[in-house]
């Protein structure tokens, strides 16, 4: 799992363009919208094609990114649990 | 107020290497990439805005000549009336890219949303809080007296107090940026000719 939470953080980093952020500077439970990483709907709309191309998982109702894309936690354990690739 | 007492209040060039403002060289660099160049003016000018690293290139160019000549401006009712040749096609070729892969085609929401030239002007808006009117213009060339005429009108019809305009222009590693502002008082007359000679200057 750690190994995945290192993976999700540098694909966010590279994929969100996320300038002068590195790796270490994200906690696991981190919030990754408002007042943590300061990501926007764009970036959640991202995030969304990151886990459709990346592990195969496709969000059926976006509504859903709310609680998976809380943090680096909730985005490993949802894409642990639910990937297809 | 008459047209002909319309002023060019200050102007900026970002081309070659170089962003001036009222005809000083305020920063150079010798990056022959357009993205290392432009994210070196970012730093020189101490602008502290994280979302410049996600916009487009065209976004970026445009971002740095409005905050070079917006900065240290109170004002808030300025229109914004820009034009370029290439339109946002360096991002549409992105995007049809991303749409086109044989193996798995994935569009990306952060590409797509640059595939309109006057987003750059949205974020000109944001970052400065501008509410004004704005209109984007696709021309062959620059063409300062259609820019000027419509922004006599918005000045005329107090719609604006001030008009950023200009040429704002990016395509496959080549940039060209040369915006000015129109207002009541400023450096230099209003016209045409005056513009012209503004834009070529090297």
């Amino acid at each position: 799992m750690s190994e995945l939470k290192l993976e999700l953080k540098e694909k966010i980093i590279e994929q969100l363009n996320l300038e002068d952020v590195s790796v270490d500077e994200i906690a696991d439970n981190d919030p990754l919208f408002g007042e943590g990483l300061g990501l926007d709907s764009i970036d959640a709309l991202e995030l969304i094609v990151m886990l459709d191309k990346d592990y195969g998982i496709k969000l059926a109702d976006p509504k859903e990114g709310r609680k998976i894309f809380e943090s680096i936690d909730t985005m490993a354990a949802y894409i642990a649990a639910n990937r297809s690739n | 107020m008459s047209s002909a007492d319309y002023k060019i209040k200050s102007y900026c060039h970002i081309r070659d290497g170089k962003v001036s403002k009222n005809g000083e060289v305020l920063f150079s660099d010798s990056s022959e990439e357009f993205s290392a160049f432009i994210k070196a003016t970012y730093k020189h000018f101490e602008t502290d805005y994280s979302k410049f690293f996600k916009m487009d290139n065209l976004s970026k160019l445009a971002f740095m000549g409005a905050e070079v000549l917006l900065r240290d401006t109170d004002e808030k009712n300025i229109a914004l009336i820009l034009s370029n040749r290439a339109s946002s096609l360096d991002t549409d070729r992105k995007h049809q890219a991303a749409i086109s892969k044989q193996s798995g085609a994935f569009a990306s929401p952060a590409v797509f949303v640059y595939t309109l030239p006057n987003i750059c002007m949205g974020e000109i808006s944001i970052r400065h809080e501008l509410y004004s009117e704005n209109s984007f213009f696709i021309f062959a060339e620059f063409k300062p007296h259609l820019l000027s005429d419509y922004a006599n009108d918005l000045l005329e019809t107090e719609k604006a107090n001030e008009v950023l305009c200009g040429w704002v222009d990016y395509d496959k590693g080549k940039y060209d940026a040369f915006l000015y502002v129109i207002a009541k008082k400023g450096l230099l007359p209003l016209d045409t000719g005056e513009l012209t000679k503004l834009y070529r200057t090297k």
